[in-house]
């Protein structure tokens, strides 16, 4: 078999994962599309360790033994992102990473962070003064 | 002269002894039609309106892969495959799905505002992927005769000869992450009991999701497992 086939088919689909991750709305749909882009990963690690064993003269094995490594990563990756997304959505009532945005930056730039705290400030000073 | 004979012939039948029922060229055309249908479930998994179905296309994505992985001649990675992600990771994302109160039928804003930047991004990525791949393998051939590369026996002596300290360290990297996925279920349910405590009519149902919610965590431990 040509090793461009499993090459291009891993390629088109890290893509697919890709846009995924940045087109999608929902935590969840966001997930899978992580799961795309590892199993794009794995399927170019097995194809490539295919390859190199009948070449090589004696290998690690190495493909075959890093995708199981993966494959165990994605399924813990993927225990503690439900758990994240699971008391975002209770303590904020959505899944929607579009409206979770406390720590954006609002607007201007990077300057309003600064200015609210001295507006605040000098507000309450006047306070003082005008109480005083 | 006649040891090469006889690793000569040696080859030849172990060729033909362990060659699978598909011809070279079959395994070729097998791979392109279950890569179409791969590809094609995950384009359908990424762009569909309706969330639990996206969730079942990454089903038959997953699946057209282990199909992959067993033309490749890696049986154990394609059973390890069909077994955690097909059998756990899956069931874990419709669970979540379920959890969130994901709408069931078509939602409108499933895609975010910026879907052409990504779709920009992403055919960008995948025009310079594929153009480098294809123009560096070109005159690459996995040769697939002979004995099954992946099979259990060679995957555990590689991974119990070689690769044994990383597979202790991945295990202590699975009780960590069972650790915190635990961690990160209680922790809000020790901050929804006191409301309920304060608002006694609120208590069954602040008691209710803390229930529910441990499920996912417990399966995330049985597939990380």
């Amino acid at each position: 078999m040509h090793l461009a086939y499993p090459a291009v088919l891993s390629a088109l689909l890290f893509c697919t994962g890709l846009y995924g991750v940045l087109a999608r709305r929902n935590a969840i749909l966001v997930l899978m599309s992580v799961e795309l882009m590892l199993n794009a990963v794995n399927l170019n690690l097995v194809a490539f360790d295919v390859w190199l064993s009948k070449t090589a003269q004696d290998t690690l094995h190495s493909g075959q033994a890093l995708t199981l490594f993966t494959i165990a990563i994605a399924a813990a990756e993927i225990g503690i992102g439900l758990a994240i997304v699971l008391a975002v959505y209770r303590n904020r009532g959505t899944s929607d990473i579009d409206k979770l945005r406390d720590t954006a930056e609002t607007g201007d730039g990077s300057d309003d962070g600064h200015d609210a705290p001295e507006s605040a400030a000098s507000t309450t000073a006047e306070k003082a003064e005008a109480t005083a | 002269m006649s040891l090469a004979a006889v690793a000569a012939s040696t080859a030849t039948t172990t060729a033909a002894e362990t060659n699978g029922f598909l011809s070279p060229t079959g395994v070729e055309i097998a791979f392109l039609l279950v890569g179409l249908v791969t590809l094609g479930a995950a384009v359908v998994t990424v762009t569909t309106k309706q969330l639990v179905h996206a969730a079942l296309w990454l089903v038959v994505t997953l699946g057209g892969l282990a199909v992959e992985y067993l033309l490749l001649t890696a049986e154990f990675i394609a059973w390890v495959q069909v077994l955690i992600y097909v059998g756990s990771v899956v069931v874990l994302l419709l669970f979540g799905l379920m959890l969130t109160k994901a709408p069931i039928g078509r939602s409108p804003d499933a895609d975010s505002g910026n879907r052409w930047a990504a779709l920009t991004v992403a055919v960008a990525a995948a025009t310079a992927l594929v153009w480098v791949v294809v123009d560096a393998f070109r005159t690459t051939w996995i040769d697939l005769d002979g004995a099954a590369v992946g099979s259990t026996e060679a995957n555990g002596k590689a991974l119990f000869q070689n690769w044994v300290l990383p597979f202790e360290a991945l295990s202590v990297l699975l009780l960590a992450a069972l650790v915190g996925a635990i961690v990160l279920s209680r922790k809000a349910a020790a901050t929804n009991q006191p409301m309920g405590r304060t608002a006694p009519g609120v208590q069954p149902a602040g008691t209710d999701p803390a229930t529910a919610d441990e499920q996912p965590s417990r399966q995330g431990k049985e597939g990380a497992r």
